[in-house]
């Protein structure tokens, strides 16, 4: 009896989730499947559902479409539309999905129109937002939008020589003899830690120091430990740390404990870990024209700028930001969305969240950078 | 249940067997060298069986009565106690014996740690050795071990241990000057060596200098050293940070040739200073200079 229930309950719980999500799609899976989200108008009979139809088709990936919808295409290729969205070289835009949009109009006349249209893109290390003004005209009985094409800048074919250092790594073979040893890991040391108390739960901030003369793959675990000595939780620094870290070099980081409060912790254990692996210190990311503006809508900004020869696919900045008395008051980091080329600085801006925004006194940025295949 | 109580009592009866079975004991010496010949008298008439059973190995024999039993030079290579039964139709001789390691050392295992550690390091390099006979049987005798740690153009460090329970050990201090030590440990005959990686420490001193260079600034460091005064080694991170009202500019940069070097936009009265580590350097007020 009980198990015809349990059966019945099952089936019942699933029919009307299906309904749920099929008359109520959340806007991601909308896009995936093709549907229009509730409430858009895709219609090229006003000029905001001229623009929900150009995103709705670019959310598809359908870029054929999306390119005929334009009125200036004669102005760049398809190819070049494309790579202003997803990017010529390989980076985090080129394997982002569209999450959602937004239009908003700002102005209308008869013939022309402008609309503010505001792409959420969603890769696997967080969003982030591509805002674009787009110019819609009428042209006959429809409109059609403008692309604001960016044009990306290109770095000209040439032979740039580096000789910055490499470090390989020769590690203890199965052959070895019992008591040869094996490289030695290499010695780091946590230089400052502090936990905050944050509406998300208890944020770990701290710096990180590479001590050695060897690269090294780092990573940081805490433990969060209650009056009687118990583990309260443990997380990592997962992508909130710079992994690796060349000899003498000092990366910041952030671990969060979600839901968890400050005032149930005793005392934090903390554990770093540390690798030798094979490194190069190319390339050099110059961190230019660093300022942060004042609250209460603080944000970090400046431009990282590739000093080296190779393309860097993927750039990660994190900040650290003290106080007067040159304590940790916050870490922040931002992803660049668009690949490094040599030489071309790109913008970043890391919001400093407004409680903690009036405490900055100073900051310091460093760059962690990847590329497709390897890991730099 | 029934089965372990089954192999309880069948225990019990064969202890009791040996134990009341028994004649008279065998004659037999009551240490031998790990991997010596040895022979053990018998008496009596007819056939017999003859087990040795020890650490690892066991030895059965059909012997003769009356004739002495040759154990041939490596049969019982193994260091350890050993029991010797000889069962004959007249009853059950036992002995006990101990196999002992040889005294001369024919191998060494040489543990030194770390492989690679800062200069000027007070006991920063740990050797232990575990001596062996030829049959790898551990030798517990005390027997003299000498440690050397030797580096280029330094004296050599010294050291001799005597090993207790088959085990030698020793701390030494890091050389002042960087490079690579030889960290040798030698018993008798037998030595083994490692290499011992000595790098430079912390950076002392940290100084740079700047030059106009186009519209930029040109940063660079002295030749950076450690407090010994060796080379700091290339590849570690500098930090070149400019300063000025409302922006800043840092750029990470390597040592190559012993020095590093970035460049920086120019900004009159911007504050430049330099780091490594937790190590701050000098800083300077760009005033245009040329």
């Amino acid at each position: 009896m009980g198990g015809r229930l349990l059966a019945f309950v099952l089936v019942a719980a699933t029919v009307a989730l299906i309904v749920v999500g099929t008359m109520w799609p959340v806007p991601a899976a909308a896009a995936y499947a093709g549907i229009n989200r509730t409430g858009v108008v895709l219609s090229a009979a006003t000029p905001q559902g001229a623009v929900n139809d150009l995103a709705h088709t670019i959310g598809q990936q359908n870029w054929g479409r999306a390119y005929s919808m334009l009125d200036n295409k004669s102005q760049f290729t398809q190819q070049e539309f494309i790579a202003d969205l997803r990017g010529s070289y390989p980076g985090l835009r080129t394997y982002a999905t569209l999450d959602n949009f937004e239009t908003q109009p700002l102005h209308e006349s008869d013939t022309q129109a402008q609309v503010q249209l505001r792409l959420r893109w969603s890769t696997v290390v967080g969003t982030f937002f591509d805002t674009r003004m787009v110019q819609v005209v009428k042209t006959g009985d429809h409109w059609s939008p403008e692309w604001p094409l960016v044009k990306e800048q290109r770095v000209p074919p040439q032979v740039i020589p580096v000789n910055y250092l490499r470090w390989d790594v020769i590690y203890r073979g199965p052959g070895d003899d019992w008591g040869a040893q094996d490289v030695e890991a290499p010695h780091v040391r946590i230089v400052d830690m502090r936990p905050v108390q944050r509406a998300a739960g208890v944020a770990v901030l701290g710096e990180l120091l590479n001590e050695d003369v060897v690269p090294a793959y780092v990573s940081v675990k805490a433990s969060l430990l209650r009056k009687d000595g118990s583990t309260l939780a443990t997380e990592e620094a997962f992508d909130k740390i710079s992994h690796l870290l060349l000899p003498k070099q000092v990366t910041p980081f952030l671990i969060m404990f979600p839901d968890a409060e400050l005032s149930d912790v005793d005392s934090i254990h903390m554990d770093p870990t540390s690798n030798l692996v094979a490194a190069s210190a190319d390339p050099v990311i110059e961190i230019q024209n660093q300022k942060v503006s004042p609250a209460p809508y603080s944000v970090f900004s400046g431009d990282v700028s590739n000093q080296g020869g190779q393309i860097v696919n993927i750039a990660h900045v994190l900040a650290t930001f003290y106080d007067q008395s040159g304590q940790l008051v916050w870490v922040g980091d931002q992803y660049i969305d668009r690949a490094l080329l040599p030489q071309t600085p790109v913008p970043f801006n890391i919001p400093i969240p407004e409680d903690l925004a009036r405490k900055v006194s100073t900051e310091r940025a460093v760059v962690a950078t990847y590329n497709s295949g390897e890991f730099q | 249940m029934i089965r372990l109580a089954f192999c309880i009592l069948a225990l019990i009866a064969f202890t009791a067997i040996l134990v009341w079975g028994q004649d008279d004991a065998l004659n037999v010496p009551k240490t031998v060298n790990a991997g010596a010949a040895f022979s053990i008298p018998t008496t009596g008439s007819g056939k017999g069986t003859l087990w040795i059973v020890g650490p690892d190995q066991v030895v059965k024999r059909e012997v003769d009565l009356g004739q002495p039993i040759a154990i041939a030079a490596g049969d019982l290579d193994n260091a350890g106690h050993y029991v010797a039964v000889l069962a004959s139709p007249s009853g059950t001789q036992t002995a006990q014996f101990d196999v002992t390691a040889a005294n001369q050392p024919a191998s060494i295992s040489f543990l030194a740690r770390p492989s690679r550690l800062p200069v000027d390091l007070q006991n920063g390099i740990t050797g232990a050795v575990y001596v062996f006979d030829s049959n790898r049987n551990l030798i517990t005798t005390p027997l003299p071990v000498t440690f050397e740690l030797s580096v280029a153009s330094a004296p050599t460090q010294t050291r001799t241990v005597t090993t207790d329970q088959g085990a030698a050990w020793t701390e030494m201090a890091s050389a002042q000057k960087a490079g690579n030590a030889k960290f040798l440990a030698r018993a008798g005959d037998v030595s083994a060596t490692r290499v011992i990686e000595q790098v430079p420490g912390t950076p002392c001193d940290l100084k740079m200098t700047a030059h106009k260079d186009g519209n930029k600034v040109g940063l660079v460091t002295d030749p950076l050293r450690d407090c010994s005064g060796n080379p700091v080694t290339d590849g570690t991170i500098v930090t070149f940070t400019e300063s000025w009202n409302g922006g800043q500019t840092t750029v990470d940069a390597p040592l190559k040739h012993g020095v590093a070097q970035a460049e920086v936009p120019a900004v009159l009265g911007a504050r430049l200073s330099v780091a490594t580590g937790v190590v701050m350097g000098n800083e300077i007020r760009w005033e245009g200079q040329p």
